[in-house]
């Protein structure tokens, strides 16, 4: 697979780690009541799903940047690739979560 | 019909015209007690015990495409219990106490071939890990022998014991581990729960649950409506897909792992290696080919095939452990998508649907389990009360922290 890097253009798959689901961005406020049920959610439980799924990578062997990748778990297509920073100060303006 | 080497005989001499079909093909009918969804080694193995170790009548197996056309065609064989944890071991020792004595329980050759399971060390660090656990599987009364490295070279002389970064120093063995041709444990399973009176349906996906207060109450499928007073949904690999239309999320990434085979050689290994310090394991099958496989690819996928860095990650492991391997041919490659869970470990539970039963999460290790697995899965359907052998495999282990960390691995840390 080929990322193609918002800042340094296409790059093998093998440069990057993975992590998982991009909702990984959104972790639960701590201090909230249900803070426990909240991170089990957020730690344990997967969308998981078969299609378009927004998902983080690290650059590891490069800039050393998250990014936020849009693929097709059935097609293994990548469709697109935004910085994580991006994504997440665009839901930080927004209010919402990313 | 009573499969023997007479009938073989008998069947040879008058031109083989009195074989039958191993299986019905029935036609759904409008309700079953217990339906279960997915006709794989796990589905099959599900339906066979229900009806004949816990009497269970009016059984349906719902299979989307063939039986056996999903993992349990596409793993590489291997059976063994050297697992470490409580929570597993008595599980996969009753597995492999089923895989002893499967042939003759189903009158069906699946093949079972107690090989050897040789998992090699290369560090004094790594054999005091194996120490332990040989010293814990033997304390469950599973077969466990740690050799040094002459008694592996005298097995496997071929091995690159002098490998500079990774010397061989030993090995821990399980001698009653081996391979299962995987196809005919399917084979072996559906003839045996068929004859038995369970209706197989094959090309029959459910696309939905029919859920009323809380109970469940039939299927919605690819060929109508049917009813059920139990489902048992046995998967792997599409779990969170089949357990969205009952409005679950699962502590399951779905991963593909890819197995390769090459052209046939003549005799080399008359057991099953793992390298211990890279992702190879490695058996021969009885036509003369290598089976080997490595890691997952590492990122979600339903794609049933992997990319090229790890196939050329598990050949790196496979030259440094075994040079000789250097000029055969590839002769096939092919993936298969795992059901990761969070902590590597399966899922043998009822779910918040009275009615509604889970079986899934086997990660890369499902094919070992099928017979237990079934008969756990069916002892759940058929008692509502977990096998004592699989109590651990909840899904509320998650909200508990009572993770079975065997290895402290699911889909991540990206260590496989």
């Amino acid at each position: 697979m080929i990322i193609n890097h918002p800042l340094l253009g296409p790059r093998d798959a093998q440069e990057f780690t993975y992590l998982g689901d991009a909702n990984l961005l959104n972790r639960p406020n701590p201090d909230a009541p249900d803070a426990a049920e909240r991170f089990y959610e957020y730690l344990y439980l997967r969308d998981n799903p078969a299609g378009l799924h927004r998902e983080l990578w690290y650059h590891e062997q490069g800039d050393r940047s998250w990014l936020v990748v849009t693929r097709n778990t059935l097609t293994h297509e990548i469709t697109k690739v935004e910085l994580a920073r991006d994504v997440a100060r665009a839901a930080q303006a927004a209010g919402e979560s990313a | 019909m009573r499969y023997s080497g007479f009938h073989v005989i008998w069947e040879a001499l008058t031109g083989h015209k009195g074989w039958t079909p191993a299986w019905r093909d029935p036609a759904p009918q409008s309700d079953y007690d217990i339906i279960i969804v997915g006709g794989g080694g796990h589905g099959l193995a599900t339906a066979y015990y229900l009806a004949k170790e816990f009497q269970q009548a009016r059984i349906a197996v719902l299979e989307k495409g063939w039986i056996g056309g999903g993992n349990v065609g596409r793993n590489t064989t291997i059976v063994r219990s050297n697992y470490m944890l409580p929570g597993n071991e008595p599980f996969y020792e009753f597995s492999m106490k089923l895989w002893e004595g499967l042939e003759q329980d189903f009158n069906y050759n699946a093949m079972v071939s107690q090989r050897g399971v040789l998992n090699l060390y290369h560090t004094d660090a790594q054999r005091d890990a194996y120490t332990r656990r040989g010293n814990a599987m033997r304390l469950y009364g599973v077969d466990a022998e740690l050799l040094g490295r002459d008694q592996v070279r005298a097995m496997y002389p071929f091995l690159n014991f002098d490998n500079a970064r990774f010397p061989i120093k030993g090995g821990l063995l399980q001698r009653r581990g081996g391979t299962v041709r995987h196809d005919a444990v399917a084979w072996g399973y559906a003839r045996g729960a068929d004859q038995r009176g369970v209706d197989i349906i094959q090309n029959c996906e459910v696309t939905g649950f029919r859920i009323t207060d809380g109970r469940i109450a039939g299927v919605e499928t690819s060929r109508g409506y049917i009813g059920a007073k139990k489902v048992g949904v046995a998967v792997a690999g599409a779990s969170s897909r089949v357990m969205a239309h009952a409005g679950m999320r699962l502590p399951i990434e779905s991963h593909v792992l890819q197995a390769f085979v090459s052209e046939g050689l003549k005799p080399l290994i008359d057991g099953v290696i793992t390298y211990g310090a890279g992702h190879f394991y490695v058996s021969q099958s009885d036509k003369g080919g290598l089976v080997f496989g490595g890691d997952i690819d590492g990122y979600n996928s339903y794609a049933q095939r992997g990319n090229l860095p790890v196939v050329e990650d598990v050949c790196e492991g496979g030259m440094s452990l075994m040079p000789n391997i250097g000029r055969a041919r590839l002769l096939r490659m092919w993936g298969g998508i795992m059901d990761m869970s969070m902590d590597g470990s399966p899922i043998i539970d009822r779910t918040d649907v009275d009615g509604l039963y889970f079986n899934g999460g086997w990660c890369y290790g499902g094919f070992k389990a099928t017979p237990a697995s079934g008969y756990c899965f069916a002892h759940l359907l058929a008692r509502d009360t977990p096998h004592p052998t699989a109590t651990a495999y909840r899904f509320d282990r998650f909200r508990k922290g009572l993770m079975i960390d065997e290895k402290g691995m699911g889909a991540q840390p990206n260590l496989h």
